[in-house]
């Protein structure tokens, strides 16, 4: 991987792609994006959890409900603190890293962006400086009409973001246009409605919620078994459990990959997810355990449920499943006409009234992409043979097995979510939340789970749609910056290290805060200076923790 | 398309004067903190002081930062081969951007957590890293625009970035830096004089003042410089505004104080600039008589005056091309679709007006002076 250090090489023969230099790219958009969504799910739950508990405190005035709302709300800000700090890195890096992909879809892609922006990101940002710092300049209705406010515009963020990422993996709505060389919004309300955005949103912010609900759970059973901050800690296990099995219901049957079936290459992911190599006929059963062939054919132990793969890939049990090996045939015959509507854009650009030309692109164009796969094999795609066809077809195929399993954990977790929360919702409807210690600590011990499955939900999204960036429509090794080796060592290597400094940091603080447990803070209603009474918050530098 | 009501060439222009707003939007808004942030350690000595500081951007950096969040989206969403472009030829300078950003939320939020003093300078540190870096590298970027950038196009639109970090730090770009670094800091001690009193606002006054001085003496410098030192890049072939996206389909010629072309053809436009350097001048005079709301007004004004400036010289580049002057970027071939454009224009048409409704509510909820006593009401404060 070291071997290729000259990037100099890319402006020499523009044809050549520094794959090394894509290698670094892809890790590190993977891993500063998989870093900001560690913050992301819990800003999603915690922000309506905070906002239910401060409904009943306003509805019922009970100072414990408060009590409440601000703990989970510092933790809140810590956690919100490192989203933003990841957030705005992540809008950067499209430009930095994917240059070719900004200019080729950001008719598309960059609209939704600015849109969260402008809609959700100004609503949550803004707001949430009110949030904690507003509680005792506004009325109590006030300040939670402003808590649900912050809840609202990270939803709202979601769908924009989700929106924009549902696009590349279902790039509806949009056309290449030859003349600027770029996919262009044709139909907009299709790139909203795109059912694999929606569909992903739902999954998304269901994750955070069940993310959001296990984080509370965990930490008032933590404070339960040690007899701690009883009374916070009960009433946030019965709404963090109430909310959290809603959650995860809805994470479960409203699963991301419903919208899979949409396109060839989400049939890719699926039949990769399921490491089924053959077509299997309707209803296709589920592969439970199976064992990877060394070759990295078909695998030849299998343990699988009948049925129950047509229920959880295609929702229903007559439609078939496509397999591996079709699938790969099925991108052949693409990669063909791709050549077809390569040769034909040349022409285009060379003289741009050739109208025999455009006829040709216009029946063609949707395959495109699957010419640009070539690419990775010889500039002039248009005379590739049938062996570089062959293999740019095989490329097609994500890696099977770290999706098979990924999706196992992912499922597994989800289901036992649904369990867990049923479990302690049961408990909390009798009384008896705090009846058993073991089970308590268990509880809290299961704090990590949920990133488990979020962050495996992720690759699974991501890795799953290997080898494009969008979806049929442009590989992801052709869509890199013309950056250089050293470019790329220098950013991983301070990304990795200040990434790694601040969540030592940020886990060291969140310990300190859930240690000192939540405090009592006085406030008046109005503004008046003189009804303040703080009785937790040391002053003087010298005192040893600021800020519950 | 026939059915979008406004054309093209309107649509383009008015994603010029809106990504110019919201730009200067960032600069006069996220400014307020930078400077803060920048002043952190010099204006504020100790430790309560320090958080007196940090208390009165505190409650609304946040938001504030969003305009920079907002900028980019537009960039991306607008003017796409503008942010291919620039993001990934100035590459590590926007690292170096990044890194700095990323140290302002966990340092407002980290520091008061722990009253280790040791611990509390790091992250005054930090944030002024977090305060002065971007506000000076955001200049240099503006002068190395003006200076032009080494890139080119091949035949498929992937573009072809040949310079280097250090090349970026041109004489001329370091004083644009300087510029930036000089009007966000006036910016930054207005505010802590609108909000604070005693020894912190008198420092703040010195430090503003001497700024917005040397704001105005850099601000005039690079304005001779533009004029005699430095090559504009100037159009010579007919343009179609109207036109889809192409930046190979010009020619370009540089000539000698070009960038005051524009300034020649329309003498009014000599506005931005009296207003650049008015807005500064005012605020170091009002900061010097002890007001507490003119400076930040004045600042303010000066902000906009200044990048108007620079915006106007430009126009209708976006990002000239040092290397292949052809190649170089105008709002008239690097924007979106005539499509994208409009639907973008609905959506801020609506939104915009939204945010500066809730924002200047949540300016007035936390309005008020700031004293180390006001600190101790809130738990959430730094």
């Amino acid at each position: 991987m070291l071997a290729s250090r000259a990037s100099s090489s890319c402006e020499a023969n523009p044809a050549m792609i520094d794959m090394t230099v894509v290698e670094l790219s892809r890790w590190q958009f993977a891993a500063t994006a998989m870093y900001h969504f560690i913050f992301v799910p819990l800003t999603l739950g915690l922000s309506f959890l905070m906002a239910i508990m401060e409904s009943v405190y306003v509805m019922t005035g009970r100072e414990v409900w408060r009590k409440a709302t601000l703990f989970w709300g510092t933790l809140f800000g810590v956690n919100f603190a490192m989203g933003v700090a990841t957030g705005i890195v992540m809008e950067f890096q499209f430009g930095m890293n994917w240059s070719y992909y900004s200019h080729y879809v950001g008719d598309v892609f960059g609209a939704p962006l600015a849109i969260e922006g402008l809609m959700a990101f100004f609503l949550e940002a803004t707001f949430v400086g009110l949030f904690l710092f507003g509680w005792d300049r506004m009325s109590k209705v006030g300040h939670l009409v402003v808590t649900w406010l912050v809840a609202l515009g990270t939803n709202l963020s979601a769908l924009w973001i989700l929106i924009a990422n549902g696009w590349m993996q279902n790039p509806v709505g949009a056309k290449f246009n030859p003349d600027t060389m770029r996919m262009e919004v044709t139909d907009f309300v299709a790139v909203l409605f795109n059912s694999v955005a929606q569909a992903k949103f739902v999954h998304t912010v269901s994750a955070g919620y069940v993310c959001g609900a296990v984080f509370i759970f965990a930490i008032s059973a933590f404070y339960l078994a040690r007899g701690k901050h009883v009374e916070i800690a009960k009433r946030s296990m019965v709404v963090a459990a109430s909310f959290g099995l809603a959650g995860a219901l809805s994470v479960v049957v409203l699963g991301d990959e419903s919208g899979y079936v949409a396109t060839e290459q989400q049939k890719m992911k699926i039949a990769a997810l399921e490491a089924s190599y053959h077509t299997e006929e309707a209803p296709a059963p589920w592969t439970l355990f199976a064992l990877p062939e060394p070759d990295g054919g078909a695998p030849s132990f299998a343990i699988q449920i009948p049925w129950v793969g047509g229920l959880i890939t295609t929702r229903s049990l007559d439609e078939e499943l496509l397999g591996i090996d079709e699938l790969v045939a099925h991108a052949e015959t693409r990669i063909r006409s791709g050549m077809i509507a390569y040769d034909a854009l040349q022409k285009i650009r060379a003289d741009g009234t050739d109208q025999a030309a455009r006829a040709t692109f216009d029946e063609h164009w949707a395959d495109l992409g699957y010419g640009l796969l070539l690419k990775k094999y010889r500039d002039d795609v248009g005379n590739a043979t049938d062996a570089e066809i062959a293999l740019a077809a095989k490329d097609t195929v994500p890696d099977v097995w770290s999706l098979f399993w990924s999706f196992r954990v992912m499922m597994g977790l989800g289901f036992f979510f649904i369990a867990f929360f049923a479990f302690w919702f049961w408990k909390a409807s009798r009384g008896t939340l705090e009846s058993d210690k073991n089970l308590l600590w268990l509880s809290f011990f299961l704090l990590p789970t949920p990133w488990i499955a979020i962050e495996a939900g992720w690759f699974i999204a991501e890795y799953g749609r290997q080898p494009w960036v969008v979806e049929g429509v442009l590989p992801t090794f052709y869509a890199a910056s013309g950056l250089n080796f050293w470019d790329l060592v220098i950013s991983l290597g301070f990304f990795t290290t200040l990434y790694t400094v601040l969540f030592v940091i940020m886990i060291m603080l969140m310990v300190r805060i859930v240690k000192a447990g939540p405090k009592d803070h006085h406030f008046a209603e109005t503004g008046d200076e003189d009804d303040f009474v703080v009785a937790a918050l040391p002053v003087t530098p010298q005192t040893k923790e600021l800020g519950a | 398309m026939s059915a979008i009501p406004l054309d093209y060439e309107t649509l383009r222009l008015i994603w010029w004067l809106l990504l110019g707003v919201l730009l200067i939007g960032f600069a006069i808004m996220g400014g307020r903190d930078l400077g803060v942030g920048a002043l952190l350690p010099f204006a504020a000595r100790t430790d309560e002081e320090r958080r007196v500081l940090l208390n009165v951007v505190g409650p609304t950096w946040e938001g504030n930062q969003v305009w920079l969040v907002l900028g980019g989206g537009a960039i991306f969403a607008a003017f796409p081969p503008l942010y291919a472009v620039s993001f990934s030829g100035f590459y590590l300078a926007m690292i170096v951007i990044l890194l700095a950003l990323i140290l302002r939320p966990v340092g407002f939020k980290f520091r008061g957590k722990i009253s280790d003093p040791r611990w509390r300078q790091v992250w005054d540190w930090a944030l002024f890293v977090g305060g002065a870096v971007p506000a000076l590298i955001f200049g240099v970027a503006v002068g190395n625009v003006l200076l032009g950038a080494p890139f080119h196009f091949d035949g498929s639109m992937r573009a072809f970035y040949t310079g280097n970090f250090f090349q970026l730090l041109m004489p001329f770009a370091l004083l644009c830096g300087l510029v930036s670094l000089g009007m966000i800091v006036t910016q930054g001690a207005a505010v802590i004089v609108g909000r604070t009193s005693g020894l912190l606002a008198e420092r703040a006054r010195t430090h503003g003042t001497l700024a917005g001085l040397l704001t105005v003496v850099l601000f005039a410098l690079g304005g001779f410089w533009v004029a005699f030192g430095l090559n504009g890049y100037v159009i010579t072939s007919a343009v179609d505004p109207s036109a889809p996206i192409n930046p190979l389909n010009k020619t370009v010629e540089l000539v000698r104080g070009g960038w005051l072309a524009n300034f020649g053809a329309h003498p009014l436009m000599i506005v931005a600039p009296l207003l650049g350097f008015a807005g500064v001048i005012i605020a170091v005079l009002a900061l010097q008589a002890r007001w507490r709301l003119v400076p930040l007004l004045a600042a303010s004004a000066g902000i906009f005056g200044i990048i108007s400036t620079a915006g106007l010289s430009l126009f209708p580049f976006l990002l000239p091309s040092s290397t292949m002057p052809n190649a170089g970027l105008t709002l008239w071939d690097a924007s979106s679709s005539h499509l994208t454009l409009f639907i973008m224009l609905l959506v801020t048409v609506v939104f915009l007006p939204i945010v500066l409704l809730y924002t200047g509510y949540v300016f007035r909820v936390m309005r008020g002076p700031v004293s180390a006593a006001s600190l101790t009401k809130n738990p959430n404060a730094y």
